[in-house]
């Protein structure tokens, strides 16, 4: 692929990818210049550091091993509620991290169902406070999207490849072995680079549901050295730590993963003819039913919860709300003026860098982001009236990561595909883009364009950083609420972020088909 | 005719506001919220001052501090409202704040003399549970039993280092051995108040760090008296929330207004049942109706800003040892 004629240009991609380097770099720069001489990293660290490592290759490994036969059952089976339920499994991923903690204490607490459950039946109950406790956390935030992502790339498997499979009497081990392995060698190394570098700067969770300092992260320090110490060398160098990290998983996960597509195909409508037996049906049922319950029952409770309040809001939470929706529009855009150039020089020659630089947007602290743009804007001009504009473009990079996984195995296919077409109908560049790329792309740009709004709304980002109290974005404003012993009120705030999250990601992500798969 | 007169009504309007002083005052989130006791006093303010009170609310006090030091000698801010005890020797190193003349009569459980910090609110830390049970009376005892308790990383929050030198103050030398009797009934650690609060609320622990005055809020505001907290006879560890005006203020003589105004009658009587806290001076008309059912300890601890300084980096490792076995 790599010395064939491309009717893509990757150099907007490039740009993009320089660009997000340089805001991720650049804010690392300004903070240690502003430093003055600290303490350097300690002991203490190094214990910060394994635990942090650990927790994230658990919570990666554990959520795309649960993931695959989820996606598996999804991909195979068809049922009433199915592109709901695909939907409302975005919903843990984009909720704001205090929200999904109580969320799942609500479930897994000690005065949670599941221990009144175990209470009643006369068993012992269970703690979730431990190591446990955050990996089932990152599993419950990171299995939905390891299954989306997943479940798309069974979905880009040519349907003429079951099909011919089904006709070969090809069925069970050896269809898992021809067609679905392959694919997944090709989906499972990104989506475990993906969740290892969310999970990697993990901070509250990590702290509330690790029960004490033996769960202490690197982000934790990260905090602790800017707001206590004021040692920002310290943070500027372990927020490094943090990137070269998340550099090296991405790099291994790519090198893993095999980039050769699924091959052509008429886009017809998927069926599966080995799956029609017994077995597989009840297999499925029960994976989906199990993934089901263990997202969908945290939700329950928040909406329980929210229900009563979130008629009787205050005005503020609702002018929050409007800003969060405005932000994530901004944010949406610019995050699909990144993406999907990027994805088109993904499927060029500079691939492998591209999608490093993507990815380092997760495994940036959000703290040095925002007092990396902080120091840099303030001699300019006073940083506040840039809240929410920094807000959008720190969120369209956060989110960034996500969009290019989505859409870089179909760019790939696609350049595969038809490059070639393209080049001999002398069709290069910009039609061929807007045309042709575009086009193709349009379900998973409609995904990645649901995810950002989704992940933008529910996102605490560094407005914190910047804000005044009049410009409040509806994460900000319910941690306010909480802050001022209003606990009712911001369980009536989180169900409105659900919903508004929800809402957008349904949205975006169903009115960009054309065919209702995924 | 009538479009000029607006126009000119506009025009002299707009240097009307041009010519009013803007007093900044950075604060913490809390404190400017509709809930919080910013709308109050800054009408109450800008009633006084003939001038423009903006209050800049930024997380918390920490975040407040680190604010100030990252923008240094050209912050736009005048008064920074809403330090410690436990961040004012930090605070002083910076060089950034600047002595100031207020006096008042305080009604604080020891002196107060510092030039440059001017205390407005203060509370006791304790231990909030629910009113129908009874709680251990002292550090020693809740090691002993199985109460649950919920509190916060001294690492990323005020109350959290206040639990600290809570038992730092009390127990001294002993103080490791008693964080590792409390290591099994502590059942986590949270980044802050909210987190720790919330839980509680959801009956994920028998106890909670707060205030001794967090059950006033639950009375006086939602009219739930299922709340009160814990005494402990070794005394109860102290915050007290002060305000300072900075160095570099463009507006000097309305800082020091700000300041005095902070201790005056007219904000006192808005902190309690705005910022739950007791008034650094008690108002004319005496404590809101409730307080008087609060906990009072027997005895106030406090270490000075330098005391609280000097002992943080040794009293952080011997809690992160003693929870991490």
């Amino acid at each position: 692929m790599a010395e064939r004629a491309q009717p893509l240009s990757p150099l907007p991609g490039i740009s993009a990818a320089l660009l997000v380097a340089a805001l991720i770099v650049g804010t690392l720069v300004a903070v240690l210049v502003r430093a003055e001489p600290g303490r350097g990293l300690g002991v203490g660290d190094l214990a910060a550091l394994r635990f942090t490592l650990i927790q994230a290759m658990l919570s990666a490994g554990l959520s795309v091993a649960i993931a695959i036969p989820v996606a598996r059952a999804l991909a195979r089976r068809r049922f009433a509620g199915r592109a709901a339920l695909i939907a409302l499994l975005g919903a843990p991923f984009i909720l704001p991290v205090i929200v999904a903690i109580m969320a799942l204490l609500q479930v897994f607490g000690r005065a949670g169902w599941l221990n009144d459950v175990l209470f009643w039946v006369g068993l012992p109950g269970v703690q979730i406070y431990g190591l446990h406790g955050v990996v089932l956390a990152h599993v419950f935030f990171n299995l939905p999207l390891a299954t989306r992502l997943i479940l798309q790339a069974w979905q880009e498997v040519p349907a003429e490849r079951f099909r011919l499979a089904a006709q070969l009497g090809v069925n069970g081990w050896a269809m898992f072995r021809l067609i679905e392995l392959p694919m997944l060698a090709r989906v499972v190394p990104g989506a475990l680079a993906v969740v290892f570098a969310i999970c990697l700067s993990s901070f509250a969770v990590a702290l509330t549901l690790g029960g004490g300092p033996r769960a202490t992260t690197v982000e934790l320090a990260i905090f602790q050295a800017f707001r206590y110490d004021f040692d920002l060398t310290r943070a500027a160098m372990l927020s490094g730590l943090q990137l070269i990290l998340t550099s090296i998983a991405a790099l291994i996960a790519l090198r893993l993963s095999r980039a050769d597509g699924m091959g052509d195909g008429l886009d017809r409508s998927l069926r599966r003819w080995d799956a029609r037996g017994p077995m597989a049906r009840v297999c499925d049922t029960i994976w989906i039913a199990l993934a089901g319950a263990f997202l969908m029952l945290p939700l329950t409770a928040l909406i329980f919860k929210g229900v009563t309040s979130i008629v009787s809001l205050p005005m503020a939470v609702w002018s929050a709300a409007l800003t969060s929706v405005l932000v994530a529009v901004a944010s949406t855009t610019v995050l699909l003026c990144m993406a999907v150039p990027m994805a088109a020089a993904l499927a060029t020659r500079h691939g492998r860098w591209i999608e490093v630089a993507g990815i380092l947007g997760l495994a940036a602290s959000p703290l040095v982001i925002g007092t990396g743009l902080f120091l840099v804007l303030r001699p300019v001009s006073d940083p506040s009236n840039w809240a929410l504009p920094v807000t959008a473009l720190v969120n369209a990079v956060m989110a960034l990561p996500f969009a290019l996984r989505i859409l870089s195995p179909a760019a790939r296919d696609t350049a595969l595909r038809y490059g070639r077409l393209g080049c001999a109908l002398n069709m290069g560049g910009a039609p061929f883009f807007w045309r042709v790329f575009v086009p193709r792309l349009r379900p998973q740009i409609a995904f990645s364009a649901g995810l950002g709004a989704a992940l933008s709304i529910g996102d605490l980002g560094v407005i914190t950083l910047f804000a005044t109290s009049d410009q409040a974005t509806l994460p900000l404003q319910m941690y306010r609420l909480m802050g001022a012993y209003q606990m009712e009120a911001a369980a009536g705030a989180a169900l409105l972020l659900l919903s508004l999250s929800m809402g957008a990601f349904w949205i975006l992500d169903r009115g960009g088909r054309w065919h209702a798969e995924a | 005719m009538k479009h000029l007169l607006f126009a000119a009504g506009i025009l002299t309007a707009t240097t009307a506001v041009a010519e009013t002083p803007i007093l900044t005052v950075y604060t913490y989130d809390s404190f400017v919220t509709d809930w919080g006791p910013g709308p109050q006093v800054e009408a109450a303010f800008e009633a006084t001052c003939a001038c423009d009170l903006k209050l800049v609310g930024i997380e918390d006090g920490a975040a407040l501090l680190s604010r100030i030091r990252l923008e240094g000698a050209r912050s736009d801010a005048d008064v920074v409202l809403g330090l410690d005890t436990n961040l004012m020797s930090a605070a002083m190193d910076t060089g950034l704040f600047a002595p100031n003349s207020v006096t008042a009569d305080y009604a604080l459980p020891i002196t107060w003399t510092d030039p440059v910090f001017v205390p407005y609110d203060w509370g006791y830390f304790a231990f909030v549970h629910s009113a129908d049970v009874e709680m251990p009376g002292n550090f020693r005892d809740l090691a002993e039993s199985d109460v649950k308790i919920l509190i916060q990383d001294p690492r990323s929050s005020t109350p959290g280092l206040g639990l600290l030198y809570w038992i730092k103050a009390a127990y001294g030398d002993e103080a490791s051995q008693i964080w590792e009797g409390l290591s099994d009934n502590i059942v986590t650690v949270t980044k802050g108040w909210s987190e720790a609060y919330g839980l509680f609320l959801e009956g994920e622990a028998d106890m909670v760090l707060s205030y001794t005055t967090s059950p006033a809020y639950h009375l006086i505001a939602e009219g739930d008296d299922s709340k009160t907290t814990a005494l402990f006879s070794e005394g109860h560890y102290m915050q007290v929330e002060v305000a300072a005006k900075l160095v570099a203020s463009d507006q000097p003589d309305l800082a020091d207004q700000f300041l005095s105004f902070m201790v005056s009658d007219a904000a006192q009587s808005i902190l309690p049942t705005t910022n739950w806290m007791y008034p650094a001076v008690t108002p004319a008309a005496g404590l809101p109706d409730g307080f008087e059912t609060l906990t009072t300890p027997q005895k106030a601890l406090l270490y000075s800003a330098d005391e609280a300084a000097a002992l943080r980096g040794a009293a952080l490792d011997e809690w992160l040892s003693a929870l991490s076995r």
